[in-house]
């Protein structure tokens, strides 16, 4: 069986494509180039909301150059999970800049666009007929609930890139998708089936050299063989070592070498990891356990509200001290305000994170007793309008800064503002709610594929 | 008494998804990984008290041979990026670990 090479030229699309480690690639001469452009990391803001993680001319830069090498090579371009969450909006906004690049280069881009968001009235129905579970500590899922979100988005897997390149296409941009499916569709095109190593090599290099040492934001290439995959390191630099790779499974998963994704589980637990000369190193034994119900993950975020924040420093030793005081008095007038405004107590949230006590840890921080000389509060305050938000905020902020607690002497503030305005209308703030597995019929029927050829080069 | 400090070259935390929080350590070499493993130190029950975390919300407890690590997944305190969010990428919550001091070794 031939040897399939898949070049990943970065972790994340708009990160940045080093020149030297995407050349390296290049020059041996890859079936594909693939590349991720989600993460739910950043939170729920960007599904709710509709907007990206990386800015729009990062993302460009990146397209150009792997769109310039695939073209020239007559290899595909798979973008998975495009603009970060993968859904509707995040798709128009990175097909706007295909666009502008194939006017702009006189390209001619024969495109398969893949959609996986969900329809609502369709996920109602799964939900009444109990096909709907929660992941490990996701809430329950009702039909409210799916009405409140922005968009739910599914996380397909391999066999809708596949049909696309079937079709024989230059580029595919693609909704939510598992992460390693471009790399497996890839694979599985050029003629390997072994499922086992290409979701194996698809999760590692979807990364980029996080898998090296150092790890970091450079092209990586996996090889497929028909009983192995080689993990090829691009930059000298960057060190490809059995314990780099086999490390790598850790990174972001729930289990070390169980792994689930959509149709089955990944299963490393008698993978090996095998040094080979030339920065490599040769993975087997990883093998896919199809399930027998082909479930895939939604995604979902609802709208919580309108946040308003302030900061302020706290370094007078007695008003330290006063800490917890004085943050009581602000929440008692806060919630006068939020009666005033006539709001239900559920429709308000108040948090106030102190910084050099436990603003990163909360309750599980192990220091009872912090030695700071100086404090810093995070407050921040959720309700149904940004109006509502900014007044609640205000009104605790001016409790805080002047509420004369037990020993004061410093009777002019209590609060170093480092900023004017000192308070941050920060917009409408989401929650993810949806992170739940679907059943399907089959792997592709619920994702749908338009094909559209871009400019109107050769 | 050793610190995880000085036995791990990797002592991190990340999310996976929204809803859990992953911890892994990747120990300095394979004896010193042997030798953490069989101590029987690092259990759900003291990795609970470690992180002040009722024992039931440790969803996965693994040690990975192949990598020289050990990895533990629990359940987030509250959804990613919620309201309250102190870690939205999860990724300053291994601190207790970092000064977790091994009895016995």
């Amino acid at each position: 069986m031939k040897e399939i090479r898949i070049l990943a030229p970065a972790g994340m699309l708009g990160y940045g494509i080093p020149d030297e480690s995407f050349q390296a690639g290049m020059d041996r001469k890859p079936h594909a180039i693939v590349v991720d452009a989600g993460s739910t990391d950043a939170g729920p803001h960007k599904l709710g909301a509709g907007v990206g993680i990386v800015s729009r001319i990062a993302t460009k830069k990146d397209l150009e150059k792997m769109l310039t090498a695939g073209l020239a090579n007559h290899i595909p371009v798979i973008v998975g999970s495009a603009g970060g969450s993968g859904g509707r909006p995040h798709i128009r906004w990175t097909l706007d800049i295909v666009e502008e690049l194939a006017r702009e280069k006189g390209w001619k881009l024969r495109t398969a666009v893949i959609n996986g968001t969900a329809d609502k009235a369709w996920l109602k129905e799964r939900l009444r007929e109990g096909r709907i579970t929660p992941m490990t500590g996701a809430p329950e899922l009702t039909e409210a609930g799916i009405d409140q979100a922005t968009e739910i988005v599914a996380q397909m897997g391999h066999e809708p890139y596949l049909e696309a390149l079937e079709k024989g296409v230059d580029l595919i941009i693609a909704g939510r998708s598992y992460d390693p499916a471009m790399t497996v569709a890839a694979c599985v095109h050029q003629g390997n089936h072994n499922l086992g190593l290409s979701y194996h090599m698809g999760k590692i290099i979807e990364c980029g050299s996080l898998c090296t040492i150092p790890g970091g934001a450079d092209a990586i290439m996996g090889i497929l063989h028909e009983d192995d995959f080689v993990i090829q390191s691009l930059n000298p630099m960057r060190k490809c070592t059995p314990l780099s790779v086999a490390a790598h499974t850790l990174y972001e998963k729930e289990h070390p070498y169980h792994l689930a994704g959509p149709g089955g589980v990944l299963d490393l637990e008698n993978s090996t990891f095998e040094q080979l000369e030339g920065n490599a190193v040769r993975v087997r034994g990883s093998r896919f356990r199809p399930e027998p119900v082909y479930r895939v993950k939604l995604e979902g975020a609802r709208l919580a509200g309108y946040r308003s924040i302030f900061i302020g420093g706290l370094r007078d030793p007695l008003a330290v001290a006063a800490v917890d005081e004085i943050i009581a008095a602000g929440t008692q007038l806060a919630e006068g305000m939020r009666k005033q405004l006539g709001l239900a107590e559920d429709q308000v949230f108040m948090d106030f994170k102190v910084y050099g006590r436990n603003g990163v840890m909360e309750d599980r921080e192990p220091v009872q007793h912090t030695a700071a000389h100086e404090l810093c509060v995070v407050a921040e305050f959720v309700a149904p309008t940004q109006e509502q938000a900014a007044a609640i905020c205000a009104k605790a902020r001016a409790g805080m800064m002047h509420f004369h607690y037990t020993g004061r002497k410093a009777t002019a503030g209590n609060l170093a503002l480092p900023f004017a305005p000192s308070d941050f209308a920060v917009g409408p703030t989401y929650q993810f709610h949806v992170y739940h597995l679907v059943e399907l019929e089959n792997p592709i029927g619920f994702f749908t594929t338009e094909y559209q050829t871009m400019g109107e080069g050769k | 008494m050793a610190k995880l400090n000085d036995l791990a070259r990797i002592i991190r935390s990340k999310n996976s998804g929204p809803f859990e929080l992953t911890f892994d350590v990747i120990f300095n070499d394979g004896q010193t990984y042997e030798k953490v493993k069989k101590s029987g130190a690092l259990t759900p029950k003291t990795f609970a008290e470690l992180f002040h975390i009722p024992e039931e919300s440790i969803v996965a407890f693994v040690w990975f041979d192949a990598a020289e690590a050990f990895k533990a997944t629990i359940l987030r305190p509250r959804d990613s990026g919620s309201y309250g969010e102190r870690d939205t990428y999860g990724a300053q919550q291994a601190a207790p670990l970092v000064d977790w001091e091994i009895p016995g070794l």
